[in-house]
């Protein structure tokens, strides 16, 4: 069975993902793969989702008739981390949540969902919270 | 009240604008050190030095009093909301504190610290106005053999009561006291360990050695643990206390002054020990003992108020004696000889001025670390978001540029590399820093008084001890070291109390 990858942070992109990636899990029938990664180079990263906040994740999509796995990884780069996730899973589709972003925020920081819509070999789904 | 007239004319000289600016930087800063980490006032202050050289020494010392006030706020505030405590005074803080914000109460938490904090800084500081000039006063007549009795004293008491192994306590005081020969004897002009460097026989500069130790020591030790699993921090919003927290609150505040000011002021100095016995007190005397351990607002008030008295209280050897005996102390003391000042009993008399307005800035910048730590907490727990990388790159340039400027000399970078190595090598072995930054600063000190001491008696070592004081003091230093060993051969079972290793290294 192949899967659905999202790329999922404790936020309102990472949910925005999250619901997309279940209507099309279910849609294709196939099972989901939820990857929540760190650069793990702060004291904190309010990306990275605590030990409850995934058991609540799991309890909320465990009642929803699709089979899930949910990663956490910690690596030098997200982007890497996701695609590698990717391939290794033969990824159907992933699903990311973008964001805009000022002109200089896009010269300082490189972008996570950029660099996994360019290099992703398989086809990316970028979705914006609702609003 | 003599010294309360002298420390009003203090709080009058600190009051111009210019000074209130650097009392605000440096609380700003020292509460930015305190927050993250690793990072501490001692790294903060020594990385500063060079840039005060161009300033007054009034307004350096303000900024230096605000770190190191700022210091163990930021700790306290990184204690409760991540249970991770931000400096190693912090440690007793953090057990209930973090259990006060895991339970919702962190709001209360962080006002309990801050507040008692703030009591226990002003009391300590006027305790200090009042202790400081009379010590000063019986210090001058003390000859150089007392005055180098009380020096090994302090050595002693600092290697062997702090941190976990004596043993490790004396080789980093030993290899300070080395570090601290190399270069032209005063005396003589022969040049001692330079091996036959001109550039090492004109004395190592303590800046290249103290921002080598804690600064490159410790991005070094970061970068060879630089990913870890983040932690969660416990969202929070303004800070404040109820009717009860105050009622249980007040005594711990006023007891822990009472237990951490001593602490500070005798030369066995340092944090740990009275919060640690602030928070054995407070659980003793605790009305509802069941709450301890799961987040009691007495184990929080008690061990907040007994490390700042102690911050307070390590002023009164500074100024009485000159003697330090932290390692924030100590770089402040190498700060005065870098401003031609002689640090010693002569300080409160010679420099009044200075230490009036010191002592009055730090009653300034409590004041303003209360007003400032209250609305803003929940932005310093976001300096905790602050990458690593980004992070310590910004101190390894000022590293490296404060050690470059100082003599304008590469081969000053060369050794703080050199000691960047030696600092994080202690760490990985676990060896405290404080005793050998002690060495390497009071080593010529003492050296001074030893020679001295026997110049008076014309090289007979009965030059050492034929003064009462001298002999007493030794034997109180001999008492420290023996007295523990003979304990444990008594009651081999006896067990210590039990010290974070990783703590007691800064």
């Amino acid at each position: 069975m192949s899967a659905i990858l999202v790329a999922w942070t404790p936020n309102e992109y990472g949910a925005a993902a999250l619901d997309r990636g279940v209507t099309e899990a279910r849609l294709r029938g196939d099972r989901l793969l939820v990857v929540n990664a760190t650069r793990g180079d702060a004291y904190v990263d309010e990306r990275y989702a605590g030990p409850a906040r995934i058991e609540e994740l799991r309890s909320e999509l465990a009642g929803l008739g699709v089979e899930v796995e949910v990663r956490q990884g910690m690596g030098a780069d997200i982007a890497d981390q996701l695609l590698a996730a990717a391939r290794e899973a033969d990824a159907e589709m992933i699903v990311i949540g973008v964001r805009h972003r000022s002109a200089v925020g896009k010269l300082l920081m490189g972008s996570v969902a950029q660099r996994v819509i360019l290099e992703a070999t398989c086809p990316v789904l970028a979705v914006k919270p609702a609003g | 009240m003599d010294s309360f007239g002298l420390l009003w004319d203090g709080l009058a000289a600190a009051a111009t604008p210019e000074n209130l600016l650097y009392a605000l930087i440096g609380v700003m800063l020292g509460t930015f050190i305190g927050v993250l980490p690793g990072i501490g006032p001692a790294m903060a202050v020594a990385l500063l030095l060079p840039v005060t050289f161009s300033l007054d020494p009034v307004p350096a010392f303000i900024m230096f009093a605000g770190i190191y006030y700022g210091g163990m706020y930021g700790g306290s505030t990184t204690s409760i909301l991540l249970n991770t405590p931000g400096e190693s005074a912090s440690v007793m803080t953090a057990i209930e504190g973090n259990k006060m914000a895991k339970r919702g109460r962190a709001a209360q938490a962080l006002a309990t610290a801050a507040i008692g904090s703030f009591i226990a800084g002003t009391i300590g500081t006027l305790l200090v106005a009042l202790f400081a000039p009379a010590l000063a006063e019986v210090a001058v007549d003390i000859g150089a053999p007392s005055y180098l009795a009380v020096m090994v004293l302090a050595m002693v008491l600092v290697t062997s009561v702090l941190g976990a192994s004596k043993l490790r306590g004396f080789i980093a005081l030993f290899l300070g006291l080395t570090i601290g020969l190399v270069g032209m004897d005063l005396n003589t002009g022969q040049p001692r360990l330079s091996f036959d460097q001109p550039l090492l026989a004109d004395r190592l500069d303590i800046v290249v050695v103290a921002v080598g130790l804690f600064a490159i020591g410790e991005a070094l030790w970061v970068a060879a643990h630089l990913r870890r699993t983040p932690l969660e921090v416990i969202p929070v919003g303004q800070p404040w206390m109820g009717r009860d927290d105050w009622g249980r609150s007040w005594r711990p505040w006023l007891r822990g002054t009472a237990l951490g000011f001593p602490f500070g002021a005798v030369p066995a100095g340092g944090a740990e020990t009275p919060t640690f016995l602030s928070y054995i007190l407070e659980r003793r005397l605790a009305r509802k003992r069941g709450e301890f351990g799961n987040g009691a607002i007495e184990g929080v008030a008690g061990p907040e108020a007994a490390n700042n008295a102690s911050a307070a209280g390590t002023f009164v050897p500074l100024l009485a004696l000159g003697l330090p005996v932290t390692a924030t102390a100590a770089i402040m003391l190498a700060a005065l000889q870098q401003f031609g000042i002689q640090p010693g009993p002569q300080l409160m008399t010679d420099q009044a001025d200075l230490v009036w307005t010191l002592l009055a800035s730090l009653l300034i910048g409590n004041a303003m670390l209360l007003l400032l730590n209250l609305p803003l907490a929940p932005l310093w727990a976001k300096l905790l978001q602050i990458p690593r990388p980004q992070l310590y790159a910004g101190i390894l340039f000022f590293a490296s540029l404060g050690a470059y400027s100082t003599n304008q000399q590469p081969f000053d970078v060369f050794l703080l590399l050199v000691f960047g190595l030696l600092g994080m090598m202690m760490r990985r072995f676990a060896f405290p820093v404080l005793p050998l930054i002690l060495g390497v600063i009071l080593g010529p000190l003492m050296e001074t008084n030893f020679r001295e001491a026997l110049a008076i008696s014309g090289g007979d070592t009965s030059g050492l001890f034929n003064e009462p004081l001298a002999v007493v003091v030794y034997a109180i230093a001999a008492l420290a070291v023996l007295a523990p060993l003979v304990l444990r051969r008594v009651r081999p079972a006896s067990e210590e109390p039990t010290k974070t290793e990783e703590m007691s290294l800064r």
